[in-house]
C-alpha cells in the first residue's frame, strides 16, 4: 500500500471536530480546547515536510495534539500543585462528628475506567460519523450534539423540515448499526 | 390509530429529541406492540441517544469552526 497522502486544505473539514472531541475530553475548557486544536494544525502546517505517511494523517495530527495537551497540563500544573497539598491537611471542626457518611465512597459515582470509557466511545462515535455522507453529518451534529433547534438548522442550511428528519433518519440507522459493529 | 413502520420510525426519531407529541407517542407504542421490526429499531435507537449522552461527545458549532478556518487560512496563504 503506497503511503499516505498530506492536504492540509482538507484538514480542518475532516480532522477538526475529531481533534476537538480528543481535546475536550482532557482540558475541560472549551477556548482553551480550541487553541490547542489550532496550534495542532499549525504545527502540522510548519512540520508538513517531516509527514513520512507511514501513518495516517489523523493518527499523525493527533501526535501533534498530545504533545500540545501535555505541554498546556506542564504549564498549569506549575501552580496547581502548591493548591494540592493545602488540601490534604483539611481540619474542619464543623464536620467532625460526620466523617463517616462523608468518608464512605458512592458507589453511584464515576469511576475512572467508565471515564476513559465513555472518552473512548466519544472516539468511536466520531469515527462512525466519518462514514455519513456530509450533509448526514452536519445535520446530524447540529441537531444531535450541538442542540440547535430544528427551525434553526432549516434556516441555516435552507432545507424543511421532513428534508431533516428524513437526513436524520438515515444518518441514525447507519450509525446505529456501525457503532453496533465497533463498539461491544 | 394504526400507523405504518415509515410513521413509526418517524415518531421514534423525533421521540429521542423529545420532540413526539402524546398522541405519536401514543400511536408509536401501539405500533410496537405488534411490530417486532419496529421494536429493534427502537431499541437500537434508544440506545444510540443513551450512547450519545453517555459519551458527552463534543464537536465546533459553526461559528468556532469558522473562525478555525479563518486563521488557518491565514497561515495557508502566508506559507
Amino acid at each position: 500500500m503506497s503511503g499516505h497522502q498530506i492536504n492540509p486544505n482538507k484538514w480542518i473539514d475532516k480532522y477538526s471536530d475529531y481533534l476537538f472531541n480528543y481535546t475536550i475530553t482532557r482540558v475541560s475548557d472549551r477556548y482553551v480546547a480550541q487553541d490547542l486544536v489550532q496550534d495542532t494544525f499549525f504545527a502540522g502546517l510548519k512540520s508538513m515536510k517531516n509527514f513520512k505517511g507511514e501513518a495516517s494523517e489523523r493518527t499523525w495530527l493527533i501526535s501533534i495534539l498530545k504533545r500540545k495537551i501535555i505541554d498546556h497540563y506542564r504549564k498549569t500544573n506549575s501552580k496547581k500543585g502548591q493548591a494540592e497539598v493545602k488540601m490534604n491537611f483539611n481540619y474542619d471542626p464543623d464536620s467532625e462528628g460526620d466523617w463517616l457518611e462523608q468518608r464512605v465512597a458512592d458507589p453511584f459515582d464515576k469511576t475512572a475506567e467508565d471515564t476513559i470509557e465513555n472518552t473512548e466511545l466519544g472516539m468511536a462515535i466520531h469515527n462512525c460519523m466519518e462514514k455519513l455522507s456530509k450533509k448526514q453529518a452536519q445535520v446530524f451534529k447540529m441537531k444531535t450534539i450541538l442542540n440547535y433547534e430544528t427551525e434553526v438548522i432549516c434556516n441555516e442550511l435552507d432545507i424543511t423540515a421532513s428534508n431533516l428528519w428524513v437526513i436524520i433518519h438515515r444518518a441514525r440507522t447507519a450509525l446505529a448499526s456501525c457503532l453496533e459493529e465497533k463498539w461491544l | 390509530m394504526f400507523i405504518s413502520c415509515e410513521e413509526a420510525h418517524h415518531n421514534c426519531d423525533k421521540s429521542q429529541y423529545k420532540e413526539a407529541s402524546f398522541f405519536e407517542r401514543i400511536k408509536l407504542t401501539i405500533h410496537l406492540i405488534y411490530c417486532r421490526a419496529c421494536r429493534k429499531y427502537s431499541s437500537k435507537n434508544a440506545k444510540l441517544t443513551e450512547f450519545i449522552k453517555m459519551s458527552r461527545v463534543e464537536c465546533l458549532d459553526a461559528a468556532e469552526k469558522e473562525n478555525l478556518e479563518a486563521e488557518f487560512n491565514k497561515a495557508l496563504s502566508n506559507k
